[in-house]
């Protein structure tokens, strides 16, 4: 093997810009895709079947086809319909929706898993429909969705590698781009999976930790 | 917007889409059996091994093993085809998640299934396969096909690397297009006709085999 490991610190060092821009377009896709999440969580909650069905019609759709078919469907695809958009907006967007997909029915089992119990006493108390979520059905849901939600959001900062396809400078992008210049693609791409590896283990092991700790000290 | 009107050019990828995913799952299926048997291993070091190879899958994103495998290897000598490559890369990244739905199986299955089975006098093999296996079979299924799924759509990231999918299909059409939306709305539905009616399928199973289970209690 010939790894030319002297490099490796200087390259390493060469690819933080693109490691911020991924960290940067994760925040993004959390931010906007669990916004998505929780509306398609609380509309599956309706009492009214049209808005559930919609509900459901999108979240099947958002996780059914390849997120990188939503890269190129957003940042290709739109332009022919008038909407030309950057690519960190359209790497945004199109994770976004794939995202939102995957995690309302996280969302939707926090939600479930409070008793009804709790929002009947909150209402028996005459509390505020704003207090009752915040203050009682949220913080108990919370403690049920977050291990799963983290664990999305471990897997989501591995797919934004994938906006490396429409050109986003993040990490693989980085990488692709020293690699081609050096041509030492074996060096690059190895560090670039390590990269991932040091950020990515640790933190499944800590989520995993958490999941395990919560379930068995659940009070309810 | 006519989204079938594409449809004649992106079947043309069907064909290696459908061949990559039902490979890899075979490969998968059948790499993750020897690595459960290392991960739930007595001694230290074979779990720790199984372990390690879990972790270290899932902990790099699919498309960086395929550019290391891909654009990496030639560099020690050895060319692998785009098919090839996209294939057992997605195959071996999919065998550690199989290894913990296969460990969560046995984990269902309860011990004095396996003392019966020795006290019986059965050999370990017949054990595995005659009593432990299909009983596991039961808990394995669904989350199995919900990984199907996942990897029909991972399977997308061969056209990284030049095998000419429904992706890359959709993509050369889609950017040369005047109708480049109508293009990619096409290849994204494409997918979903096989992914939710799969995904229906397991939901219908995991109903059924739960409810199996109860009856069996």
């Amino acid at each position: 093997m010939d790894l030319d490991f002297e490099s490796w610190p200087e390259w390493a060092h060469e690819l933080l810009p693109g490691l911020k821009v991924s960290v940067q377009l994760l925040a993004g896709v959390v931010l906007l895709g669990t916004l998505l999440a929780f509306v398609l969580a609380r509309a599956r909650a309706s009492r009214h079947r049209l808005i559930r069905a919609t509900s459901i019609v999108v979240m099947e759709i958002g996780r059914g086809f390849p997120a990188l078919v939503g890269l190129y469907l957003v940042y290709y695809g739109l332009p022919s319909a008038g909407l030309t958009l950057g690519s960190f907006t359209a790497a945004t967007i199109a994770l976004s929706i794939n995202f939102g997909g995957y995690t309302s029915d996280v969302l939707r089992a926090g939600f479930e898993a409070v008793p009804d119990g709790q929002v009947e006493a909150a209402q028996a108390l005459g509390l505020p429909r704003r207090t009752e979520f915040f203050r009682i059905v949220l913080p108990q849901a919370t403690h049920v969705f977050l291990p799963p939600m983290l664990s999305w959001v471990v897997i989501y900062f591995q797919a934004t590698s994938l906006a490396y396809a429409i050109s986003v400078p993040e990490l693989m992008s980085g990488a692709y781009q020293i690699a081609s210049n050096q041509y030492r693609y074996l060096d690059l791409f190895l560090l670039t999976g390590l990269l991932y590896a040091v950020i990515c283990i640790p933190t499944s092991r800590l989520v995993h930790y958490l999941d395990r700790r919560n379930h068995g000290g659940t009070a309810y | 917007m006519n989204i079938f009107q594409y449809w004649p050019e992106l079947a043309q990828g069907i064909r290696y889409t459908v061949q990559v995913t039902v490979l890899a799952f075979l490969i998968a299926a059948a790499l993750a059996v020897p690595v459960t048997g290392l991960r739930v291993s007595r001694l230290g070091l074979l779990s720790f091994v199984g372990t390690c190879y879990v972790e270290l899958l899932r902990g790099v994103p699919p498309l960086a093993w395929l550019f290391i495998v891909y654009f990496g290897l030639p560099a020690v000598g050895w060319f692998i085809e785009p098919l090839t490559a996209g294939t057992v890369v997605l195959g071996v990244v999919y065998s550690s998640y199989l290894v913990e739905v296969y460990r969560a199986g046995l984990r269902a299955i309860p011990d004095g299934q396996r003392e019966a089975a020795q006290s019986l006098g059965l050999g370990r093999v017949v054990t595995y396969t005659r009593v432990i296996g299909p009983q596991a079979l039961r808990t394995v299924l669904p989350p199995a096909v919900a990984y199907l799924i996942a990897l029909l759509k991972d399977s997308a990231l061969v056209s990284t690397i030049g095998v000419l999918d429904v992706t890359a299909q959709a993509l050369s059409l889609g950017r040369s297009s005047s109708n480049g939306l109508a293009v990619f709305v096409s290849a994204a539905a494409l997918y979903l006709a096989f992914s939710v009616p799969i995904g229906a399928f397991a939901r219908q199973l995991d109903v059924r085999l739960r409810h199996g289970q109860k009856a069996m209690a």
